[in-house]
């Protein structure tokens, strides 16, 4: 795994580990979703999970930001880093955590308000803005970073469910946007789209990596060798194969990664 | 867009240390969650303070102080002709029997040396109702007469009262049914072992008393009239329910009109009790000629209003039966009827018993629609048995708990407590019988 | 013959059939069961079917209209003579059957002969007396025509029951026998015992809105006979409500409502907060453990009672309130108040606010509380900003249900509350509601031509179609409110 600066693009030249995790366990109940995962995610850099379903690979995601401490019976066990600083120490809040790493998912969830309520609503709880111009300011900025800022303009506030799918999940994007996170998640972002949706959410990821680290889950591999830089295969809950996307996919030096990528498995 | 610094001025870079406004943040969901607590506290402690004060409030009424008096009966009084024919020792009434209770009381004060100044009526710290109990002994036992006989009477209610706290001295003072006096030579009985207090299966067994004998009133008449109504509702909602609920999730089709019997169902669901009261008198009273205060009149009212809440559950037992056990019947070659009969009805039964003992309960407490068709009335005589019984005067648990607490006597007040852990207990049983049967029956698919 | 008779008769011979049926149907097919369409029991089923089904059926009929049609021809008898001051057709026809069930039970027990019967006209006095023994009790005298009137009610009475109890089980024998020389090995028992059964069951379920349809039409009949008496401006529109027995009586609605409306919404005031948090924590912060032990405790105060709640508030609630805020706030010595039924009421309506809004919330997706945590909100923040108002129809819906529970409450009122009608805003005071009167009006001996016991209907019908009316819109907007996540 330490062949990934081999073929380092322009954007990566001053890429450090973002995010470090090292041996990650997850457990739901009795059943052990995620064994011993160790990855490093850098800055500035679209990062692709992928793997067969049930693979753990949006389990993997949850734990990133905390998402996971919804869950009840779901326990994390491992050391994971965020700028060097342990998630999951006893003095963090996760509240904070998530401000930083913000989340997409994979059905588009507006909240039943105004668009411009949906964008403002990081902005508000977080305290980010001092004013009411300051806050339109932040909710344009926001929601031309999602690329829907032409198609909505003029009825910002009209209720946010009902826009179509793809402009749904684009304003998700924007609201997540919204908060400043330094990094954002994305759940199988696409998996609700149709394929026009899907390529202007696809163009839109390969935007955002120029201010923001994303870690995307998909399953789709035609998906991952197009908007990401580097590529982690994960299989019943091991991280099998890490690396540079062009390599992962041309390459694989597992013959587990192989089997999947020419079909076999998954 | 590419000025757009990673942490705006007000973000703390590191998350190990909250900000203030994460602070704060944290602060008021504290006591947001705090709030919820306290809802949830309120709602328990207005349960746990409901329950004692009945408990309080009406635990005595099981128990029940008795003088117990040997009461000489003399033939010349009670059997002038001494001939001991039933009939004409019946003309003695209770009146006749009082002189006697008087002289057992005298006779008894005189045996114990108890000598109290200014005492009147020694004889009223019996309960009126002695006589009547006296009396009937002599009528079932005529050999008795001549001799003397030692009886367990019920005090009176405010000597009752006296150890239980409701009376004391001091209010003695100003009360013209009992005196100081009274009550010090009560405590002289006591002393004497002539007073006793002890359970009280009466207050179970016996019908209601009248206003000024709070001591004798009991719940007998109450509970078998609600018996009564329970078996009607049970003969009438179960079949009628049960065969609705059928209908409408296995045969009826899709149409106004079952949408008609849905909309019907659930708006009676929610129809103000007292409403099928007025229903009651104007339809089975008033224009189908039935007798008001008949159990029969209140089984059809309550049958009526539980049967709603008997579908809900019912259909929904149905429902959680799932469709492969019906197309296996129907599969070998069952009519649509006999799937029905053989194989969903039965695996539905236990969540259809459950709904049905839930919708009893509720019918057991319902007062108001019984006050409408005549219930609340002073009934003393025992319904005769079923079926005639259900067209006899009745009351009902509930109604008969109102009846006491409209009455003056502060006697009531604890019976009818009393008759509310009566009721609460039976609730108890019938949910904890559902409770019982969900559990073990209940099957998830 | 009694019905009670008539029934049994029938369904002996429905019995019989059945026997009958199944022991022809096993001959036909000589014994072997294999070349029947149907099973033996089902031949038999069909062959009771016939014998009772439509016996029953025009027995059912006959009782309905049987009445009708011996009043009408009654009622013809009636002199306006006979219709004494102050009376009403009805009223006499009331006496009409009330002597006739008299004459009936006189004879019946040995009071009266059928000779004292015709030589009755001579002393109407002493009829009056005779029925007095049977426990029939007649108000006025007994005019002439009036008594003629009632043995001619009996007479005609008895003559159709006579011929009710030949057709019906004349028609129970005809359907048997016609069923019966029906069976053959083709014949589809099975198909006509099912096809039975499937009519049972749709009856039953007709009961509903037989019901609802009672319910209607007897507070519409009584109401209408109520606004005949009395002005229903005045009804609607009359602020005083002061029923004499001597007439001449104010019955206006409004201080009734108000009462009504006030302790409802004091009771709302104090359940929709507590209920409504208490949902939430139990919803988005409980553990497994915590639920399990406080949902079922919460829920015991639904199971509670009504008459256990007005207790508590006559012996505990009001003397409390009266001792402790009434009294040394100088707002009144009642222990019955407003505010003794609403605080009592409002406890009962927690458990139903509460389990109400649990339901709802939990319809809130998981989704919309995933946004809001991956944005970084904490849980009171996605609860009050997200939550709520995405479940806020289907509370509303479930605040409006508990209002109409509210107002339709009886027995908290009748005895927490207090009967005086009045329009005041002192919480502390006692005032009444619509239940609470129509409870008064409606109870002890009561004469069903007077305005004030029939104004009872009219309160009765009044609080029907505000509830209903509440019950329709809180359903409608649930439903909706449900849809709209599904």
């Amino acid at each position: 795994m330490n062949e990934m600066r081999l073929t380092e693009r322009e954007d990566v030249t001053m890429a450090e580990s973002k995010i470090s995790a090292r041996g990650v366990q997850v457990y739901y109940g009795d059943n052990h979703a995620i064994k011993d995962v160790d990855v490093d995610i850098q800055d500035k850099t679209v990062t692709a999970f992928i793997g067969p379903s049930g693979c753990g690979k949006s389990t993997f995601l949850r734990c990133l930001n905390r998402m996971n401490d919804t869950i009840d019976i779901c326990r994390v066990e491992g050391d994971i880093r965020l700028d060097n600083e342990d998630i999951y120490d006893k003095r963090v809040d996760p509240v904070q955590l998530r401000a930083k790493v913000g989340m997409v998912f994979q059905k588009p969830n507006p909240f039943p308000k105004s668009i411009y309520d949906n964008v403002a609503y990081g902005p508000r709880i977080h305290g980010l803005a001092r004013s009411k111009a300051e806050l339109d300011e932040i909710v344009e900025k926001s929601l031309r970073r999602g690329a829907i800022w032409d198609e909505v303009k003029d009825r910002l506030h009209a209720p946010g469910t009902g826009l179509s799918g793809g402009q749904q999940q684009r304003l998700c994007i924007a609201r997540a946007v919204a908060t400043e996170p330094e990094v954002l998640l994305m759940d199988e972002p696409c998996s609700a789209l149709d394929p026009i949706a899907t390529s202007q959410v696809e163009e839109l990821i390969s935007e955002l990596k120029e201010n923001f680290s994303v870690v995307i889950v998909t399953h789709s591999m035609q998906q991952a060798a197009r908007v990401s830089q580097k590529t982690a295969f994960f299989h019943l809950g091991v991280l099998v194969e890490y690396g540079e996307t062009a390599q992962i996919f041309t390459n694989p030096r597992d013959p587990r990664t192989e089997s999947y990528i020419t079909g076999r498995i998954g | 867009m590419t000025d757009i610094t990673h942490a705006s001025p007000g973000r703390p870079n590191s998350i190990l240390a909250p900000d203030d406004r994460t602070r704060r943040r944290n602060a008021a969901e504290a006591r947001f969650r705090l709030y919820g607590i306290l809802a949830i506290g309120v709602a328990i402690l207005a349960l746990i303070f409901l329950l004692t004060s009945v408990v309080r409030n009406g635990a005595g009424a099981f128990t029940q102080t008795y003088i117990s008096l040997e009461v000489a009966l003399p033939a010349d009084k009670l059997d002038k002709n001494g001939n001991r024919d039933p009939a004409e020792m019946a003309k003695v009434s209770t009146f006749g029997y009082k002189p006697l209770i008087k002289a057992a009381i005298q006779d008894a004060m005189a045996a114990q040396g108890i000598a109290i100044d200014g005492l009147k009526k020694p004889e009223s710290l019996v309960s009126e109702d002695a006589a009547a109990q006296i009396r009937n002994y002599v009528l079932a036992h005529p050999e008795v007469i001549g001799g003397s006989r030692t009886f367990d009477m019920l005090a009176s209610g405010r000597i009752d009262g006296f150890y239980k706290g409701r009376v004391t001295m001091q209010s003695a003072e100003r009360d013209s049914n009992v005196s100081p006096e009274q009550l010090r030579l009560a405590d002289a009985l006591k002393e004497a072992g002539l007073v006793e207090t002890r359970f009280n299966w009466n207050f179970i067994l016996w019908p209601d008393a009248s206003e000024n004998r709070p001591e004798a009133a009991g719940l007998g008449v109450a509970i078998i009239g609600s018996l009564y109504m329970m078996f009607v509702v049970l003969a009438l909602a179960l079949p009628i329910g049960v065969a609705a609920s059928i209908y409408l999730e296995e045969f009826a089709p899709r149409n106004w009109f079952t949408d008609l019997i849905e909309v019907n169902i659930s708006n009676l669901a929610a129809v103000p009790s007292i409403v099928y009261g007025i229903l009651g008198l104007a339809l089975f009273i008033n224009f189908g000629g039935l007798p008001q205060s008949a159990p029969i009149v209140g089984g059809l009212v309550l049958s009526l209003m539980t049967l709603p809440r008997i579908i809900i559950p019912a259909r929904a037992a149905i429902q959680a039966v799932p469709p492969s056990i019906r197309e296996a019947a129907l599969g070998v070659g069952a009519s649509k009827m006999q799937t029905v009969f053989h194989h969903v009805l039965p695996l539905a039964a236990p969540g259809i018993l459950t709904g049905l003992i839930i919708g009893l309960a509720q019918a057991l407490g319902e007062t108001a629609p019984l006050l409408l068709i005549g219930m609340v009335a002073f009934v003393r005589d025992f319904p005769a048995a079923p079926p005639e019984g259900l067209f006899d005067p009745a009351t009902a648990l509930p109604v008969q708990i109102y009846n006491w607490t409209q009455r003056s006597d502060p006697a009531f007040v604890e019976r009818a407590s009393g008759a509310i852990i009566v009721l609460l207990v039976f609730l108890i049983v019938m949910n904890a019988v559902a409770i019982v049967l969900r559990r073990r029956f209940e099957r998830r698919w | 013959m009694a019905v009670g008779l008539i029934t049994l008769i029938v369904l002996l011979i429905g019995a019989a059939g059945f026997v009958a049926g199944r022991s022809r149907a096993l001959t036909t097919a000589g014994g072997d069961i294999r070349k029947l369409h149907s099973l033996p029991g089902y031949s038999g089923q069909a062959v009771l079917v016939f014998a009772v089904a439509p016996a029953l059926i025009l027995m059912a009929f006959w009782l309905v209209f049987q009445p009708l049609y011996v009043e009408t021809r009654v009622a013809g008898m009636i002199d306006a003579a006979d219709i004494a001051e102050g009376s009403s057709q009805n009223l006499v026809m009331s006496d009409v059957r009330r002597i006739a069930t008299g004459l009936d039970a006189a004879i019946g027990q040995g009071v009266l002969s059928a000779d004292d019967l015709a030589r009755i006209h001579a002393a109407p006095d002493d009829i009056r007396s005779r029925l007095g023994e049977v426990g029939i009790a007649v108000g006025s005298d007994i005019r002439p025509g009036v008594l003629r009137a009632a043995e001619e009610y009996r007479r005609v009475t008895g003559m159709l029951r006579g011929a009710m109890s030949v057709a019906v089980i004349g028609l129970s024998l005809a359907g048997a026998a016609f069923a019966y020389t029906r069976l053959s090995p083709e014949f589809r028992a099975r198909n006509v015992s099912e096809t039975a059964v499937r009519m049972l069951l749709l009856l039953a379920s007709c009961v509903a809105i037989l019901t609802t349809a009672g319910i209607v039409l007897s507070l519409l009949f009584e109401s209408a006979h109520f606004f005949r008496l009395y002005p229903w401006q005045d009804f609607l529109f009359n602020a005083t409500w002061n029923p004499q027995f001597r007439g001449g009586s104010d019955l206006g609605i409004l201080p009734l409502l108000w009462g009504t409306l006030y302790v409802s919404f004091v009771a709302l005031l104090f359940a929709v907060p507590i209920g409504l948090m208490a949902a939430i924590y139990m919803a988005e912060y409980a553990t497994r453990r915590v639920r399990s032990v406080v949902k079922p405790l919460i829920e015991i105060l639904a199971g509670i009672p009504t008459i256990v709640y007005g207790l508590f508030a006559l012996i505990t609630v009001g003397p409390l309130l009266r001792d402790y805020f009434a009294e040394p706030m100088g707002l009144g010595n009642s222990s019955s108040s407003v505010m003794t039924a609403g605080l009592v009421m409002g406890i009962m309506l927690i458990p139903f606010v509460s389990s109400l809004s649990d339901d709802i919330i939990n319809a809130v997706p998981q989704s919309l509380r995933d946004g809001s945590y991956g944005l970084g909100a904490t849980k009171s923040e996605t609860i009050r900003q997200v939550i709520v108002p995405a479940a806020l129809p289907g509370v509303i819906g479930a605040i409006l249900l508990a209002a109409s529970r509210a107002i339709g409450e009886t027995m908290i009122v009748v005895m927490g509350a207090g009967a005086s009608a009045k329009l005041s805003v002192n919480p502390f005071e006692a005032m009444t509601t619509i239940t609470v009167k129509i409870v008064s009006q409606l109870t002890g001996d009561t004469e069903f031509a007077s305005p004030e016991t029939l104004v009872a209907f009219a309160l009765g019908l009044s609080l029907f179609v505000v509830t209903l009316g509440l019950n329709i819109l809180a359903l409608w907007i649930v439903r909706r409110y449900r849809e709209q996540y599904e």
